[in-house]
C-alpha cells in the first residue's frame, strides 16, 4: 500500500477512537443532581407548553407516560434543521444550516464511497453503466458528494465571514474557530477542483477506498488528488479531536441533563449510585465543608455559628 | 474603558473600574412611565468600600477583601486555582460534574445566549454582563492554567487572560451578576448552561475560599441551621407569630382557625418560606383557611429548619444546600406524613423536589408535591367554593423560574386563575419562556449597599416592563387597582421592592401578592375583602 493509504487508515482509526473516548468520558461521568430544563419533549400531553409530571396531584402514585415519538421528532428537527438555532439566532442559522446539512451529506457520501469500495473490491461495478444497484450507488454518491461539498463549503465560508465581521462575536473567537472553518473550506475547494477536473464520478476515490479495503496499492491519478486525500483524511481525524465534535456532547447535554427527569425511587439504581457517591471524600478547604470527611458525613455535621 | 468594548482579558487589568453602569443607556419604560428618569446608582460609601474590591462595576453584594501584600495576592490566586481544579474532580464535584463539564467543553461561541439574558439586554448590551463573557473567563483560565501545556497552546485556543488577584475578585463579583434564571440555557442550541457555570463559580468561591454574600451564607444557611430559620425566627418566636396570625384570621374573616403543628401521621406537611411569616402573614393565613375549610389533613412543623423551606444553598454551595434539605427530609420522616407540600416559594420547590430528588434517599424519600398541584385539586374539584366575581380586577401572573423553567409546573396555577379571576391575562412571554423577576438566585434578599439599585435597574427592569405591558392603557386610569400574582416568596419580595422603587402603587395602581390570597378572596365561606388594597 502507498504511504497516504496508511495516513487515511490511521486518521479514520484515530477519529473513531477519539469519538469512543469522548462518549465513554461523558457516559461514565457520575450521576449528578437533577438539572432539567423545560420544555421536555417526552412529557406526554405537556411538552407543548413545557409542563411536567410535577403538575399532577400525588404524581408518584401515577404511571408516567413518556412520549418517545415526540422526543424523536424533536431530536430529528434539532439534528436536521437545527431548530434551536432557527428560532433563537436566525443570523447564524443562514450559514449553520447549510454547513451542517452539507456535512450530513458528506458523511453519507463517505459511506457510499465505502459501500462502492466494497462493491469494487468484490467485483461488483459501480458506474452509470452498471447494473441497477451499482447505478443507484453511483448516482447517490455523485449527488451527495457534490451537494454535500458545496453546502458545507458555502456554510463554512458564511460562518467564517460572520465570525470575522460580527463585532459582538469577534472577541470570543479563538484562532481555532477560524482555522476549523478555513480548514474545512480548503478541503472542500480542493475536492471540488480535483473531482470536477479529473474524477467527476468519484471513481478514483472509490478505487482508493477499494484499494485500502483489499490492502492493495491505490492508483493516485495526480498530485492534487493525493493532497486532497491526505487533507481529507486529516480532517476526518481532526474533527473528533476538536470542538467540532460537539455532536457527541450535544446528545449528553440533552439526554443526560436537559431532558433527564427520571425520578429517583427507593431501591432504584439511581439511589444506589448516589449512595456510593456520598462515600467520596471531600477536600474542599472552607471550614463549613469539613475537609477529610465524606460527603455523607460532612452534610450531617452540626453547623457552627460563624 | 468603553462599556461595550471590554474584552475578557480586561478582567485582569489594573483599573479602578472595569464597567460603569450608566442609567442613560437603559431602555425606556413603557406607559405610564415614558418620562421616568432613573437616578444614578449611588456609590458604595467609602467606609464600606474600605478594603473591599469593587472594581468590576462598583456594585457590592459579595465581598472580596483586597489582599494586603504581594504574598497574599499570590495566595488568593493559588487558592482560587485549587478550587477550579476541585470543580473538575469526581470526589469534590460529582454533584454537578457532568453538566458542568459538558457546558465548559462544548460552547460553540455563537452568542445566542446573549439575546435571552435580561441583564445583558437591559444594560444596553454591556459586555461584562454577556452570559458568555463570564463563562469564557473561567474557560480561558482552565485552558491556560489547568490544562497540560495550556500556556503554550493559549494563542491557538484563544486563552488570552492573565490570572491575577483582580481577575479572581472580579470573577467572584461577576458570578453574582447572574440570576441563574437559565433563560440563556434554554435558547442555547447546544444546551450549554451559563447559569450553571455561574453557580459553579459561586460554589468554588464558597467551598474553597469561604467567600459568599453574607445574606446567603452567614445570615442565610448558617443562621437557618443554627437558629431554625434564615429569618432568625426561632421555634419559640414561631409560636408567637402564629398566635398573632390566628387572631388576624379571625379579624379578617370571622373564622376561628387553629393552625396544626407537629401532627404525626398527617397527610401533608406544609413548609413555608419563613420570609412570609414576617412580611406576608396573609399568605400563611390563606393557606390555613383553604386547608382547614377543605378538610385537608395537614400540619406544620415547629422543629428547627422544619418550618422554613428556604434553602439558599441552592444558589451557591452544595454542602450547605444538602444540610438544609436533609433537615427537611428528617422532619418529614419523623412526623410520618404522607407527603410534603411546598408553599409558595420557587427555589424551595426546586431544592426539595427536583434537586432534592437526588438527596432524599432511602427511608427519607418522602413524596414531595407543589402546592400549586394541591391547590388546583381543591379549587377545580370544588373542595372549596369560590365566587370569581370577587376577583373582578385586572390580574397578571409572574412565573417563578424555579417552578416553571426548572420544574415544568406551568398549568395548575393558570387553571386556578382562569377559574377564579375573570380579568386574568398573561405577560409576554410567559410560562417556561418567562423572564426572571430580577430577584432570582438570592438577589431579592440582598438589601444592602447599592446592590438593590442594580437589581431594579437591570434584571428587575425587564420584569417591570413586562408587568406594565400586561395591562391596557385605560386600566392605568386612577382608581383601577391591578394585581401582580407572584406565587413565590422571593419573587414577591423583588416585585414589592420594584413597585416601591418605581412608586408603582401610587403612580400606576399596581399591587402584588400570592395566589392563595386570591383564592381566599373569592371563597364564598369567607368574608369578602381578604385582599387589602394597601401597599406593604
Amino acid at each position: 500500500m502507498e504511504v497516504i493509504q496508511y495516513v487515511t487508515i490511521a486518521s479514520v482509526l484515530i477519529a473513531f477512537l477519539a469519538i469512543i473516548v469522548k462518549v465513554i468520558k461523558y457516559a461514565t461521568a457520575p450521576e449528578s443532581m437533577r438539572w432539567e430544563l423545560y420544555p421536555v419533549p417526552h412529557e406526554k400531553g405537556r411538552s407543548e407548553y413545557g409542563g411536567s409530571y410535577f403538575e399532577e396531584l400525588d404524581w408518584w402514585t401515577k404511571p408516567r407516560h413518556s412520549d418517545m415519538f415526540n422526543e424523536m421528532k424533536e431530536m430529528a428537527s434539532e439534528i436536521i434543521f437545527l431548530k434551536g438555532v432557527l428560532h433563537n439566532n436566525k443570523r447564524v442559522w443562514r450559514f449553520s444550516f447549510p454547513f451542517h446539512f452539507g456535512l450530513y451529506l458528506c458523511i453519507g457520501w463517505l459511506f457510499l464511497l465505502l459501500l462502492g469500495g466494497i462493491m469494487d473490491a468484490v467485483g461488483v461495478g459501480v458506474s452509470a453503466d452498471a447494473g441497477v444497484f451499482g447505478l443507484v450507488v453511483h448516482y447517490l454518491t455523485v449527488i451527495s458528494g457534490y451537494a454535500g461539498l458545496i453546502l458545507t463549503g458555502i456554510g463554512a465560508f458564511g460562518l467564517f465571514v460572520w465570525r470575522v465581521t460580527d463585532s459582538n462575536q469577534r472577541p470570543y473567537n479563538s484562532f481555532a474557530e477560524y482555522f476549523n472553518l478555513l480548514f474545512i473550506d480548503a478541503v472542500v475547494v480542493l475536492a471540488l477542483i480535483t473531482h470536477l477536473g479529473s474524477d467527476p464520478g468519484f471513481a478514483y476515490l472509490r478505487g482508493y477506498v477499494a484499494a485500502i479495503l483489499s490492502f492493495e496499492p491505490a492508483v493516485i491519478p495526480g498530485t492534487l488528488f493525493g493532497i486532497e486525500v491526505v487533507l481529507m483524511s486529516l480532517l476526518i481525524m481532526y474533527i473528533p479531536l476538536s470542538r467540532m465534535s460537539h455532536f457527541v456532547a450535544k446528545y449528553f447535554l440533552y439526554h443526560a441533563v436537559r431532558w433527564h427527569d427520571e425520578p429517583n425511587v427507593r431501591g432504584s439504581k439511581i439511589e444506589k449510585r448516589l449512595t456510593e457517591l456520598l462515600g467520596k471524600k471531600i477536600s474542599w478547604s472552607a471550614e463549613h465543608m469539613h475537609p477529610g470527611k465524606t460527603w455523607g458525613e460532612a452534610v450531617q455535621e452540626k453547623e457552627n455559628e460563624q | 474603558m468603553s462599556n461595550k468594548n471590554i474584552k475578557v482579558k480586561d478582567l485582569g487589568k489594573k483599573t479602578d473600574r472595569v464597567y460603569n453602569l450608566d442609567v442613560k443607556e437603559l431602555p425606556k419604560l413603557p406607559y405610564p412611565y415614558e418620562d421616568w428618569e432613573d437616578p444614578e446608582v449611588p456609590p458604595v460609601k467609602d467606609i464600606k468600600a474600605e478594603g473591599k474590591d469593587l472594581s468590576l462595576d462598583g456594585i457590592l453584594n459579595v465581598v472580596v477583601p483586597i489582599p494586603e501584600s504581594e504574598e497574599k495576592k499570590e495566595e488568593l490566586v493559588a487558592k482560587f486555582l485549587e478550587g477550579v481544579r476541585k470543580l473538575l474532580t469526581v470526589e469534590n464535584n460529582w454533584t454537578f460534574l457532568k453538566p458542568f463539564m459538558l457546558s465548559m467543553e462544548n460552547c460553540v461561541k455563537c452568542n445566542t445566549c446573549s439575546e435571552a439574558c435580561p441583564v445583558y439586554e437591559m444594560s444596553g448590551g454591556a459586555e461584562i454582563y454577556r452570559p458568555l463573557f463570564r463563562s469564557d473567563v473561567l474557560r480561558r483560565i482552565i485552558k491556560k492554567y489547568i490544562s497540560p501545556g495550556g500556556k503554550l497552546t493559549a494563542p491557538f485556543t484563544g486563552s488570552n487572560i492573565d490570572l491575577n488577584w483582580e481577575t479572581v475578585a472580579r470573577l467572584a463579583q461577576l458570578a453574582y451578576r447572574c440570576n441563574l434564571c437559565r433563560r440563556c440555557a434554554q435558547t442555547c442550541p447546544m444546551g450549554v448552561d451559563n447559569g450553571l457555570i455561574a453557580r459553579e463559580i459561586r460554589k468554588l468561591f464558597s467551598q474553597e475560599m469561604g467567600i459568599a454574600p453574607a445574606e446567603l451564607h452567614t445570615d442565610g444557611t448558617i443562621k437557618q441551621l443554627t437558629t431554625g430559620s434564615s429569618t432568625g425566627v426561632s421555634p419559640v418566636a414561631l409560636m408567637d407569630l402564629f398566635e398573632f396570625m390566628e387572631e388576624d384570621i379571625t379579624d379578617r374573616t370571622g373564622l376561628n382557625i387553629k393552625v396544626p403543628f407537629d401532627k404525626s401521621g398527617a397527610d401533608i406537611l406544609l413548609i413555608h418560606n419563613a420570609g412570609e411569616f414576617l412580611s406576608w402573614p396573609e399568605n400563611i393565613e390563606a393557606f390555613a383557611i383553604i386547608f382547614e375549610l377543605a378538610g385537608v389533613s395537614w400540619t406544620l412543623s415547629s422543629e428547627m429548619v422544619g418550618y422554613d423551606s428556604v434553602n439558599y444553598g441552592l444558589f451557591y454551595d452544595d454542602a450547605q444546600y444538602a444540610k438544609v434539605t436533609l433537615k427537611h427530609a428528617e422532619v418529614a420522616k419523623k412526623l410520618g406524613v404522607k407527603k410534603v407540600v411546598m408553599g409558595e416559594c420557587g427555589h424551595a420547590h426546586k431544592a426539595v423536589m427536583a434537586i432534592g430528588d437526588r438527596i432524599w434517599l432511602g427511608e427519607s424519600n418522602i413524596p414531595r408535591e407543589s402546592c400549586l398541584a394541591t391547590l388546583e385539586d381543591l379549587v377545580m374539584n370544588e373542595k372549596i367554593m369560590v365566587d370569581p366575581e370577587r376577583n373582578d380586577f385586572p390580574i397578571t401572573l409572574h412565573d417563578p423560574c424555579n417552578v416553571v423553567r426548572s420544574m415544568g409546573v406551568v398549568e395548575p396555577q393558570r387553571r386556578i386563575l382562569r377559574k377564579i379571576a375573570p380579568k386574568f391575562r398573561e405577560m409576554t412571554p410567559h410560562g417556561v419562556h418567562n423572564y426572571c423577576c430580577g430577584g432570582g438566585s438570592g438577589f431579592a434578599i440582598m438589601q444592602s449597599n447599592n446592590f438593590p439599585n442594580w437589581r431594579f435597574l437591570l434584571p428587575g427592569r425587564k420584569k417591570f416592563i413586562q408587568i406594565l405591558n400586561a395591562f391596557e392603557k385605560e386600566e392605568y386610569e386612577p382608581g383601577v387597582n391591578k394585581y401582580v400574582c407572584a406565587p413565590c416568596s422571593n419573587c414577591k419580595g423583588q416585585i414589592r421592592d420594584l413597585l416601591e422603587y418605581y412608586d408603582a402603587w401610587e403612580k400606576a395602581g399596581l399591587l402584588y401578592g400570592g395566589l392563595v390570597e386570591l383564592i381566599v378572596n373569592c371563597m364564598t365561606d369567607v368574608r369578602e375583602g381578604f385582599v387589602e388594597w394597601e401597599f406593604h
